[in-house]
C-alpha cells in the first residue's frame, strides 16, 4: 500500500475516526488533577495503518481507550464513522463499539474459562447470542489464517504468548470491524514473534480493509506503518508518513 | 404475539449470559462447591425445622381436636330482661346472673338441614347432653349423658376407633361408657347399670361397648346413648342441647362461627375460642420457626453476597475484556445475577435433598412420637425462594461489576 493511495482515500472517503480538539483530564477539580490529552485532533481513513508512538506516560493508552469508546473525553469531539460520540448514552456507545471496533491489548486478555474458539466468537456471542454456523466457520477461518487451526478446542492457558496474541487478533477481526485498535500488541513478545504478529496486522489491514491504529514502542515496527502519530505529554507533535518522522523522535527512551 | 419478538431477542442474548455465568462458576469449582454446601446447609435447616414444627403442630391439633367438635352451637344463653329506662333517665341496676337450665335449640332440625347445605362443613351432628348419675350396686358416679345420632356423630369422634371392648351401638337400652368409668363402677361389657337424671327419671341400660379416648376427664364421665333415651332422661322431649360441627379448614372455624352466630342467632363457639391457650402456643411456635427461617435465610443471602463480592473483584479483568468486546452493562449485570441464582438453585436443591433425608431419618427413628409429612410444594417453594434469594444477594456485587470503568478494568492484571 503506497502513500499516494492513502492520500486519495483521505480526501475522498469518509473518516473512520475523527477527533477534534479532544482533551482528557483525570480527576478534574481535585488536587490529583491530571491533564493527559491536550487538544488532540486527527483523522483516520478506511484501511489506514497508523502507528501511535510516544514515551511512556505520554497518553497513548488513554487516547486509544477514548477512540475505542472505553473512556470518555473531558472536552472535544470524537466521531466514529461519522457518528458523534459526545451526547451518546452508555448503551449507544456499547453498541457502536460492538459494531465497529475491535481491540487487541498488550496482555492478550483472553478469558481463560473459555476455549480458543469461544474466545474468538465472544464479540459475536455478546452481540447476537448463540453463534450461527457461518459465524463459527468464519471464526475457524480466522484462526486458520493466524495459524492456530490445531488449537481451536483448546483452553487458552495452554498457548504461548505469541499464540495468545494471535487469538486476540482473530477475536478483534471476527466482527469485521471498520477500526481495529491495538495497544502494544507486541510489547510482551520476543522480536521474531513480534514480527510475525505484526505481519498479521499488515496482512489483515489489506485483506479486510480495516483501519488499524497500533500503539508500539518498537521503531522497527512503526517504520513499517505508512503513517505515524507521535504523542508527547498528551500533545500530537508529529502526524505524517513514517518515513519523514524527524530522526530526533525515532530514538526510544 | 406482540411480545414474541422482544422475548426471542431476550432469549438470544441471555444465551451468552448463561454460558458466561456457568463457565465462571465451573472455572472456580472449589469456591462454587463450598458456597453451595453453605447454602444447602441453610436450606436443609429451613426444610427440617419447618417440617418438624409443622408435624408437631399437626400432632397437637390432632390430639386436641380429635375428640372435639370444631364449632358448637347451643341455645341462646338466658339473660335478665330489663324494663326500659324511663325517657331521659338512666337505669342503675345490680344484676345477678341467671341460672342456665338445660335448653333445647328451637327448630333444631331446620338449623341442622340448613347447615347441611354448607360445603365447608364436613359434619353436622346433633347432641343432647346433660348431667346424671350412673349406679352399679352401691357405687355411684356423676356422668355426662351424651345422646347422639350415631351416623352423624361418627364425623365428630370416630368412636369405633376408640373401642376397647364390645361393639359400637347406642339404643333404647344400650349404652357405651368410658374405660375409666367402667373401672370405677366395676362394669364390663354385658353388665347392667342404672342411669339417674334426677326428678325420678331413671333407666336401666346394658353396657355394650367400652371406649378409651385417652383423655381421663372424658373416659371417666362420658356415657353414650341415643337421642331418644337421653331426651327422656333429661326431660327434653324431641329436643337437643347442642349441634356439633366439623369444618374442612380448622383455622377457618372462628370465621364461620361468627357467620353462623349472625345467621341463627344462637350461641356459637369455635374451638379457637375455647382453646385460646393452644392457639397462642401454636402461633408463638409458628413465630419462632419464622424467626429461625428468616435468620438462616439472611445468613445464606449474606454468604452468597460476600462470595460474589470477592468473585466480582477476581473477575475485574474479565469484565473489562467483555466490555471491550462489546458486552453491555446489562449483560455484565445479568451474568452475575445468574451466578447468584444458580448458586441459590444448586445449593438449595442439595439442601432440600439433605433436609428430606433428615426428615425420613427422623420418621424412622421416632416412629412413636409423630410422623412428619413433607409437602412437595414446600420443597419446591424452598428451592424457589433460595433461587430468588441468590439473585437478590447478587444484586449489589453485580451492580458493582456492571459499573466498572472498562478502561480501568482492562489495566487490571
Ligand atoms: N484512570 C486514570 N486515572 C488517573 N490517571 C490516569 C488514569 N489512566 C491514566 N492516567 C494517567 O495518564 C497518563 C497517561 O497514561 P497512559 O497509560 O495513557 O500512558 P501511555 O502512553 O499508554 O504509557 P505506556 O507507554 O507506559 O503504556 C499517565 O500519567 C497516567 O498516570
Ligand atoms: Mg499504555
Amino acid at each position: 500500500m503506497s502513500n499516494s493511495q492513502l492520500t486519495v482515500s483521505q480526501i475522498t472517503g469518509q473518516a473512520v475516526l475523527q477527533l477534534d480538539k479532544l482533551n482528557k483530564i483525570f480527576n478534574a477539580d481535585t488536587p490529583l488533577q491530571n491533564h493527559v490529552l491536550h487538544d488532540v485532533s486527527l483523522r483516520v481513513c478506511p484501511s489506514e495503518l497508523v502507528a501511535l508512538v510516544g514515551t511512556s506516560g505520554s497518553g497513548k493508552s488513554t487516547l486509544l481507550n477514548m477512540m475505542g469508546l472505553l473512556d470518555v473525553s473531558t472536552s472535544g469531539e470524537l466521531r466514529i464513522q461519522g457518528h458523534l460520540i459526545q451526547g451518546m448514552s452508555e448503551q449507544q456507545r456499547t453498541q457502536l463499539r460492538s459494531e465497529s471496533i475491535g481491540f487487541v491489548f498488550q496482555f492478550h486478555h483472553l478469558i481463560s474459562a473459555f476455549s480458543v474458539l469461544d474466545n474468538v466468537l465472544m464479540p459475536l456471542m455478546l452481540r447476537f447470542g448463540k453463534p450461527s454456523k457461518e459465524q463459527i466457520e468464519y471464526a475457524e477461518h480466522l484462526l486458520n489464517e493466524v495459524g492456530l487451526s490445531n488449537y481451536i478446542a483448546q483452553s487458552t492457558s495452554r498457548l504461548s504468548g505469541g499464540q495468545q496474541q494471535r487469538v486476540a487478533i482473530a477475536r478483534a477481526l471476527v466482527t469485521r470491524p471498520a477500526l481495529v485498535l491495538a495497544d502494544e500488541p507486541t510489547g510482551n513478545l520476543d522480536t521474531q514473534t513480534a514480527d510475525e504478529v505484526f505481519a498479521l496486522f499488515e496482512r489483515f489491514n489489506v485483506e479486510h480493509q480495516c483501519a488499524i491504529v497500533i500503539v508500539t514502542h518498537d521503531p522497527r515496527l512503526s517504520a513499517r506503518c505508512p503513517r505515524t502519530i507521535r504523542l508527547t505529554d498528551g500533545r500530537i507533535v508529529y502526524d505524517g508518513p513514517s518515513a519523514d518522522l524527524p530522526s530526533v523522535f525515532t530514538v526510544t527512551p | 404475539m406482540l411480545f414474541a419478538k422482544p422475548l426471542g431477542q431476550l432469549g438470544r442474548s441471555l444465551w451468552i449470559e448463561w454460558r458466561i455465568a456457568l463457565r465462571f462458576l465451573a472455572d472456580n469449582p472449589l469456591q462454587t462447591f463450598l458456597i453451595s454446601v453453605a447454602i444447602s446447609v441453610g436450606a436443609a435447616v429451613i426444610v427440617f425445622i419447618t417440617a418438624l414444627i409443622m408435624g408437631l403442630q399437626n400432632n397437637t391439633i390432632d390430639k386436641t381436636l380429635g375428640t372435639q367438635a370444631h364449632i358448637r352451637i347451643e341455645a341462646t344463653r338466658q339473660h335478665n330482661i330489663l324494663s326500659a329506662a324511663p325517657h331521659g333517665q338512666y337505669l342503675w341496676v345490680l344484676e345477678s346472673p341467671r341460672a342456665q337450665r338445660l335448653q333445647t335449640i328451637n327448630n333444631w332440625q331446620e338449623v341442622r338441614d340448613a347447615l347441611d347445605q354448607y360445603g365447608v362443613l364436613t359434619t353436622v351432628s346433633p347432641l343432647i347432653t346433660g348431667p346424671a348419675f350412673a349406679q352399679n350396686g352401691t357405687a355411684r358416679a356423676s356422668i355426662a349423658l351424651m345422646g347422639i345420632d350415631p351416623n352423624r356423630y361418627d364425623g365428630i369422634i370416630k368412636l369405633q376407633d376408640y373401642l376397647r371392648a364390645g361393639r359400637f351401638s347406642v339404643g333404647a337400652s344400650d349404652v357405651m361408657i368410658g374405660s375409666q368409668l367402667a373401672e370405677d363402677l366395676g362394669l364390663r361389657v354385658g353388665d347392667k347399670l342404672r342411669l339417674d337424671a334426677g326428678d325420678d327419671r331413671q333407666a336401666v341400660s346394658k353396657v355394650v361397648g367400652v371406649f378409651e379416648l385417652g383423655v381421663r376427664e372424658l373416659d371417666s364421665r362420658y356415657v353414650y346413648t341415643d337421642l331418644k333415651q337421653a331426651q327422656t332422661l333429661l326431660n327434653l322431649p324431641g329436643g337437643i342441647t347442642m349441634l356439633e360441627l366439623k369444618i374442612a379448614d380448622i383455622f377457618d372455624a372462628e370465621h364461620w362461627a361468627q357467620r353462623f352466630k349472625k345467621l341463627t342467632g344462637l350461641h356459637v363457639q369455635s374451638w379457637m375460642e375455647t382453646n385460646s391457650q393452644l392457639l397462642n402456643a401454636l402461633s408463638s411456635q409458628s413465630m419462632t420457626t419464622q424467626m429461625i427461617r428468616v435468620f438462616v435465610a439472611l445468613s445464606v443471602i449474606f454468604g452468597i453476597a460476600s462470595v460474589l463480592a470477592v468473585s466480582v473483584v477476581q473477575r475485574t479483568r474479565e469484565v473489562g475484556i467483555l466490555r471491550a468486546m462489546g458486552g453491555s452493562q446489562q449483560q455484565i449485570l445479568r451474568v452475575f445475577l445468574l451466578q447468584g441464582g444458580l448458586l441459590g438453585l444448586a445449593g438449595s436443591a442439595l439442601g432440600v435433598l439433605v433436609g428430606y433425608s433428615l426428615v425420613q431419618l427422623f420418621n424412622t427413628m421416632s416412629e412413636l412420637l409423630f410422623v412428619i409429612r413433607l409437602e412437595p410444594s414446600m420443597l419446591l417453594s424452598a428451592i424457589m425462594i433460595s433461587t430468588a434469594a441468590g439473585v437478590i444477594a447478587a444484586a449489589v456485587p453485580a451492580r458493582r461489576a456492571a459499573q466498572y470503568d472498562p478502561a480501568v478494568a482492562i489495566r487490571y492484571v
